[in-house]
């Protein structure tokens, strides 16, 4: 216990240090890791509700939020890692805001969303009770290298769970991994209505290896099963009697709709029978969008989204989720290493939906070539700046009064969520 | 839920009067060898074969399909290692068809694992020897660690950007040209200087980005060579402004260099925006 608190005091100064210099949400984590590898493994060692991991390439910061809701909805204690600061040395800070000096965590549950590769450093560390696996698509292949060895990852990571795993029935590279499951762990899947699939935009990526016994066995009772009545509300069934909806997410789309899916499925295997269909649907109403996620920003009396397009999975269902709706539209690329320094990707996503429109502006890193991919799908762009705060402020001002709309990667929305913030005083970043 | 990635919407009639002839480009194993955005290679291809004044064609080919006839164009993409397993078969059944193709002067692109397939062998880290299409004169060897980044290499059309991510080593045969010399990046094997080869009319490089949109004297060269196929007279180009392109290029050379500088100078010239 003297260790904790002399590694949380440490901790704790590091943090306001960072805080003080505007730094990064990771430092005072780092810190800590470094003084004291064993400290996660003892703070999360004990919490009775069970230690919940979230990973999969897209959704995890959605997901984690909506599953947060609902599990503090039905009176949890839960502690979480809100900011996106997805690696464990980001847990670690998190934990170092709210944690008191005494070093008891005031949490009953801890509910973390973990990068691929990290996830299984975490698990080294604290053997998490409970998974929810999303999804494999490609993303920063400069980094991961190929989709099969996320798909590994992920497996590896579920073979250490120790309670219960929710995977996503419509992935192949997920739904393939429960063979890998150690008995006694009990298995839950989410996905869409079989009956409703058609018709909807392709969300997974295709799995290509061996196709043998690739089929999950069927939705069954217990499973969550969604219903999307879109273009807003949805409707989640378990076959058991339990139905919740319909709800409308203030976040639109059917990817939000899927991660809702996802978060009920885990809040039910966690609270089992105490589980609220009222308090369930409540919190998913009450819902804020995260962060860069379907924010809407006011911006001199017109509506600004900020849309995060960090690979063609998730840039395909945002173009489905608001291409329709026609707005002044920024596409803002940068190339940096959160980004993927590679943008090959953007050519795995079709941009025919915005010719009608077109684009007012790209912008970042990579503005030119996002302008020529642009090209290649017949689709207008009238402006290029490579210049995040030119781009941003032409943008602003050429289109008065207009509802806008920018997808950026990863960094560029930093960025501009920085220069928006100086702009309209918006919030600090992650609160 | 999956879509199986295509280009075919590509397609469509000459975009600039009367069609000069039809171009049929295959795009072969979209399912399996497209994985580094390589169907922006196939519509970059069609989309400017339009514009050159041609009807273009694009056709799939996917693994046991019978292979399509009167072939003017082949492009071919980067793989998952299984997906490479799961078309050599196909490969290896088509092999006598492709060879021919080749030596009739059909203009191909075969990048990253397709351009592996191509060459004489893949040999694994593991010492186990894959045979090869042998179309072009080239070994491969896998390594451990991956050849990863940006790359700026000087081919026979100019000056061309992309980016690479590659485990095997590809070493060049005695007669073999490569396609490009090495600027910024590894290459073929991080250590010659070579980048990709080039016989015939059939190139094979490790160049992602995907290469083609913004390199538009690669794609005009296949196409050049389509055109001669398909018609039996020579390519008769159309104006296409590539402006964006130019742009897009020569600004990504501009950095990747900078990038890659140890030069003092260029290093204050970064921190200072210049």
């Amino acid at each position: 216990m003297l260790r904790t608190r002399a590694t949380i005091a440490v901790g704790k100064a590091a943090r306001a240090a960072a805080r003080l210099r505007g730094g990064g949400s990771a430092l005072p984590g780092l810190v800590v890791e470094r003084l004291d590898p064993g400290f996660l493994t003892r703070m999360l060692a004990d919490l009775p509700g069970g230690v919940v991991v979230l990973s999969g390439t897209n959704g995890k910061t959605t997901t984690t939020k909506m599953l947060v809701a609902v599990l503090r909805a039905h009176g949890r204690r839960v502690f979480t890692n809100p900011t996106g600061s997805n690696f464990t040395r980001g847990v670690i800070s998190s934990m170092l805001g709210v944690v008191p000096a005494s070093g008891r965590l005031d949490a009953d549950t801890a509910v973390l969303e973990l990068d691929e590769a990290h996830a299984l450093r975490f698990a080294d560390a604290v053997p998490p009770t409970h998974a929810l696996l999303l999804n494999v698509a490609r993303d920063q292949l400069d980094r991961f290298a190929e989709i099969d060895a996320t798909a590994a990852l992920l497996r590896r990571l579920a073979e250490q769970v120790r309670t219960a795993v929710v995977l996503n029935h419509d992935d192949s590279f997920v739904a393939r991994i429960r063979p890998s499951i150690p008995a006694g762990v009990q298995v839950r899947w989410f996905g869409i209505d079989p009956a409703l699939v058609d018709g909807l935009p392709s969300l997974y990526e295709a799995d290509v290896r061996d196709d043998a016994g690739v089929e999950p066995e069927p939705l069954s009772s217990g499973d969550a099963m969604l219903r999307p009545r879109l273009p807003d509300a949805f409707t989640v069934s378990f076959g058991d009697g339990v139905d919740l909806g319909p709800v409308t997410l203030a976040q639109p789309g059917l990817a939000a709709m899927i991660n809702a899916t996802a978060a009920v499925a885990m809040a039910r295997v966690l609270v089992g029978d105490r589980f609220d269909i009222r308090k369930t649907e409540q919190a998913l109403r009450e819902l804020e969008p995260a962060f860069g996620r379907g924010e809407v920003i006011d911006a001199d009396g017109a509506p600004l989204e900020l849309v995060l397009v960090k690979n063609p999975a998730a840039f395909t269902v945002a173009l489905g989720t608001y291409g329709h709706r026609p707005v002044a539209t920024m596409v803002a690329i940068n190339d940096n290493d959160a980004d993927g320094e590679d943008v090959s990707w953007l050519y795995d996503v079709s941009f025919a939906s915005l010719r009608a429109g077109g684009v007012a502006l790209t912008s970042g890193q990579r503005a030119y070539d996002m302008a020529l991919r642009l090209q290649y799908d017949d689709v207008p762009v009238t402006a290029v700046e490579p210049d995040l705060e030119a781009g941003l402020d032409r943008f602003l001002e050429e289109l008065p009064g207009r509802p806008r709309r920018i997808f950026c990667t990863y960094t560029a929305m930093m960025e501009l969520r920085r220069l928006l913030q100086t702009r309209y005083g918006l919030a600090n970043f992650g609160e | 839920m999956t879509g199986i990635p295509s280009a075919t919407d590509a397609a469509g009639p000459s975009l600039a009067g009367p069609s000069k002839g039809l171009i049929r480009i295959i795009h072969v194993y979209p399912r399996e060898m497209s994985i580094y955005g390589d169907l922006g290679n196939t519509r970059a291809l069609a989309w400017r074969a339009r514009r050159h004044g041609y009807d273009v064609e694009v056709l799939d080919h996917h693994p046991g399909a019978p292979w399509p006839r009167d072939a003017h164009l082949l492009m071919g993409g980067g793989g998952q290692d299984s997906g490479q397993a799961r078309v050599e078969e196909d490969l290896a059944a088509n092999a006598a068809t492709l060879r021919a193709l080749a030596a009739d002067g059909v203009p191909m692109l075969m990048i990253c694992g397709m351009y592996q397939l191509f060459g004489n062998a893949f040999v694994t880290v593991e010492g186990l020897e894959l045979p090869g299409l042998g179309i072009l004169d080239v070994t491969t060897r896998g390594r451990t660690h991956r050849m990863i980044g940006r790359v700026v290499v000087d081919s026979p059309m100019g000056v061309v950007v992309g980016y690479e991510n590659h485990s095997g080593a590809t070493t060049l045969g005695p007669g073999q040209q490569p396609f490009a010399r090495v600027r910024v990046g590894h290459g073929n094997n991080g250590s010659d200087g070579t980048e990709g080869a080039l016989r015939d009319h059939v190139i094979g490089c490790y160049l992602h980005g995907p290469v083609l949109p913004a390199n538009p004297a690669v794609a005009d060269w296949l196409i050049g060579y389509a055109a001669q196929v398909a018609t039996g007279r020579d390519f008769e180009p159309g104006p296409i402004d590539d402006a964006v392109a130019d742009q897009a290029r020569t600004r990504q050379v501009h950095r990747v260099t900078e990038l890659a500088s140890p030069r003092p100078l260029s290093r204050w010239r970064r921190k200072v925006g210049l």
